[in-house]
């Protein structure tokens, strides 16, 4: 019987964390964050997990002693966000590059400068190239089923990547909501063992790990990691269907909402897609023919699915909740649009919105100005100005 | 059991050859002594920041490490080998991991005085179960001898040429050593690779069998960067120690003992003056400068001797 509780999404994901209960938690704290290593650390302390818990003195060394757990044949989870995240920045390559599939909660918020502490994705939109397979979530109960497949996808022979969980700071990471909880032994069964053919701690079998690669080699490896990637996909449909049947809860790669006759539609992350449902419902009251695509798996990038999907509408807005500073639009935009265009379709005009940089709160009356434009879009076929800012004063 | 060499030499490599270190290298030396003050039943996961020992010892195919290696990147092997030895203890408590397994840091002294400096600080203050060994050179030598911070004073470097108007490197070295101790640890040793190696087994036993955090500081010159003829590096270590440049000494759970005292301390121009990198030192005029060199080592001496009470 599924447990029913209220917790933060920071709360939510150590829960997670708990009944996955890793070998090794290295974590040091940054807001908005740090809750998660606090709640592990308790539960490390009350002796209701089997973990290590490492309190690193940065980032940069979180990573590092994951990646060395991981390699040592254990299970290795973290959190961080924002700057912390771009400490650990290029241990992020070598953990995707040695195919260990450790499993990060990221919190997402502004990276510095200036320095804020409230939520954009600038700082996971930063490590989107970094090989790790990357989860979006809408809310708390979001947070938590990912973090609970994350193991599954990650771990699995044809991938072997290391897996974010990404939420918005503050307004799930804090935000207290109703959440059902799966039973510990249910996860236990689910999560399984983790059990790496190959492990330092392995003295039957010793390996070397990490090498100077060279022109020689170094691109097959690379072309393998690529290959890791593009198996995802089909893994993570194969893990969310199996945590359908456990739980009923119902994973895409992406979710549609009120898209079906849908001519002007959205494309968000995160919780600004809640914010998007509640104004797709009033828009749809007034007769308007609006929905939204809230993409959860991000990288991989579903490139087919999502053109099947986008190709019926007449007008999308993409909104990026971080800037990519090369005068042309968001990450999210850039990879929406070249998916299109990669697959020959040209049919629905793409706009593309910044906004809720640095926290900066995004209202109904906000998402409302994007689906007018787009309605009008998709009744004129004319495109005025494609790289926009939402909510800025200028 | 007494150390003999002999014997020591018999127990398995767990270093092989065909590494491509150079010639007359003295790192390769200390890592093979090292690992034979391993019992031969017991595991081990080495781990090593990038570097000159790394990029020589694993070059994909290849690797010279028959243990278990990780090379991470040039920051963290501090925190990689702390994250192994974690996860040891926790499948270990699990029952998944059967026997002894052992965890070695490797740093070169840019990987450890300087960049790394953070992550061996945290792992050791953390208590980790394990051993990190600084190679010292006394330059960033895999990129092509750029100082460190434990680069000594007046030393020819890329980075700190002895130009017409700056004698090579102006600032005296960090004393690495001290800072380990100051961490409050079971054991800090410094040590060289000299006559039969005595020293340096045992004290890489004694940091091996220890539990928690330990910490070698070892001597090995690099015949490009200290420019000396190949053959001479044993010569080089044994200056290095008798004139009190490089003490052998340990610090047992916080008590000093010093491991050596030469009964004839030679002045430290010898020690120079067999390295290319301090050739400008010897040039007419620029005596003061090995005076400043030996002032300094005798100053570093004298405190060494007081924190062992024997001055």
């Amino acid at each position: 019987m599924a447990i029913r509780e209220r917790l933060s999404g920071n709360e939510a994901v150590a829960i997670a964390m708990k009944q996955i209960n890793p070998d090794v938690v290295a974590a040091f704290p940054i807001t908005p964050s740090t809750e998660i290593p606090q709640y592990f650390s308790n539960y490390v302390a009350d002796g209701v997990v089997d973990a290590e818990f490492v309190a690193v003195e940065s980032e940069h060394s979180a990573m590092s002693a994951c990646v060395g757990a991981q390699a040592a044949g254990g299970r290795a989870m973290t959190a961080t966000s924002a700057n912390g995240l771009g400490l650990m920045w290029e241990v992020l390559y070598i953990a995707a590059c040695s195919r260990l599939p450790i499993v990060m909660g990221v919190v997402n918020r502004t990276m510095s400068g200036p320095l804020n502490i409230h939520n954009d994705h600038s700082d996971s939109m930063g490590a989107r190239d970094s090989g790790w397979i990357q989860f979006y979530c809408e809310n708390n109960q979001e947070a938590y089923d990912n973090m609970l497949m994350a193991n599954r996808i990650g771990e699995h022979p044809d991938v072997m990547l290391p897996v974010m969980v990404c939420q918005d700071g503050f307004i799930t990471s804090h935000a207290i909501e109703n959440i059902e909880l799966v039973e510990d032994d249910k996860i236990k069964d689910f999560v399984g063992e983790y059990n790496p053919e190959m492990y330092l701690l392995n003295s039957e079998k010793p390996i070397s790990m990490g090498p100077l690669d060279l022109q020689g080699h170094t691109f097959e490896h690379k072309r393998q990691q690529a290959q890791g990637m593009i198996n995802a996909k089909k893994v993570v449909n194969e893990v969310s269907e199996e945590f359908y049947k456990l739980t009923g809860r119902k994973y895409e790669l992406f979710e549609e909402y009120m898209t079906e006759d849908a001519e002007a539609v959205a494309v968000i992350l995160n919780s600004t897609a809640g914010t998007a449902k509640y104004v797709v419902n009033q828009l749809r009251a007034q007769g308007k023919k609006v929905g939204l695509i809230k993409p959860r798996l991000y990288r991989p990038f579903p490139v087919d699915e999502m053109v099947e999907v986008l190709s019926k509408f007449k007008a999308v807005a993409v909104l990026d909740k971080a800037d990519s500073f090369n005068a042309a639009g968001g990450p999210l935009y850039t990879d929406v649009t070249s998916a299109l265009y990669s697959k020959g379709v040209f049919s629905p005009k793409v706009i593309n919105y910044i906004y809720g940089i640095g926290g900066r709160d995004v209202k109904a009356d906000d998402i409302e100005i994007v689906y007018n434009k787009i309605l009008d879009i998709a009744a004129t076929g004319k495109v005025d100005s494609v790289y926009n800012y939402l909510g800025v004063r200028e | 059991m007494a150390y003999n060499l002999k014997q020591a030499a018999k127990k398995p490599e767990r270093f092989t050859g065909g590494h491509r270190m150079c010639a007359g290298c003295g790192a390769p030396v200390v890592v093979r002594q090292i690992l034979r003050a391993l019992n031969p039943e017991d595991h081990l996961v080495a781990g090593c920041s990038t570097g000159c020992l790394e990029v020589s010892s694993f070059l994909y195919p290849y690797t010279s490490w028959e243990d278990s290696f990780i090379h991470n990147a040039f920051e963290n092997v501090g925190s990689t080998i702390a994250g192994a030895e974690a996860a040891y203890v926790a499948l270990k408590n699990k029952g998944k991991i059967k026997g002894e397994t052992k965890f070695i840091a490797f740093g070169g002294d840019g990987g450890t005085y300087d960049i790394g400096l953070q992550a061996l600080s945290g792992a050791m203050e953390r208590g980790h179960d394990m051993l990190y060994v600084c190679y010292d050179n006394g330059a960033y030598m895999n990129t092509g001898i750029q100082r460190s911070s434990a680069t000594p004073k007046y030393a020819n470097t890329t980075t700190s040429p002895a130009g017409e108007v700056i004698p090579g490197k102006s600032q005296s070295r960090k004393d690495l050593t001290e800072v380990m101790a100051n961490h409050h640890i079971p054991y800090v040793a410094q040590t060289a690779a000299i006559g039969n190696m005595k020293d340096l087994y045992e004290k890489a036993e004694k940091a091996l069998y220890t539990k928690g955090p330990t910490f070698l500081n070892v001597i090995a010159p690099c015949p490009r960067g200290w420019q000396y003829n190949t053959p001479d590096l044993m010569d080089i270590n044994k200056l290095a120690v008798e004139t009190c440049f490089w003490p052998l000494y340990e610090v047992i759970d916080g008590k000093y003992v010093v491991n050596y005292k030469p009964k004839n301390k030679k002045p430290v121009s010898e020690f120079l003056k067999a390295q290319g990198r301090f050739k400008h030192m010897f040039k007419a005029g620029n005596e003061h400068m090995i005076e400043d060199v030996q002032k300094e080592v005798d100053k570093r001496w004298e405190a060494l001797l007081k924190l062992a009470g024997e001055a």
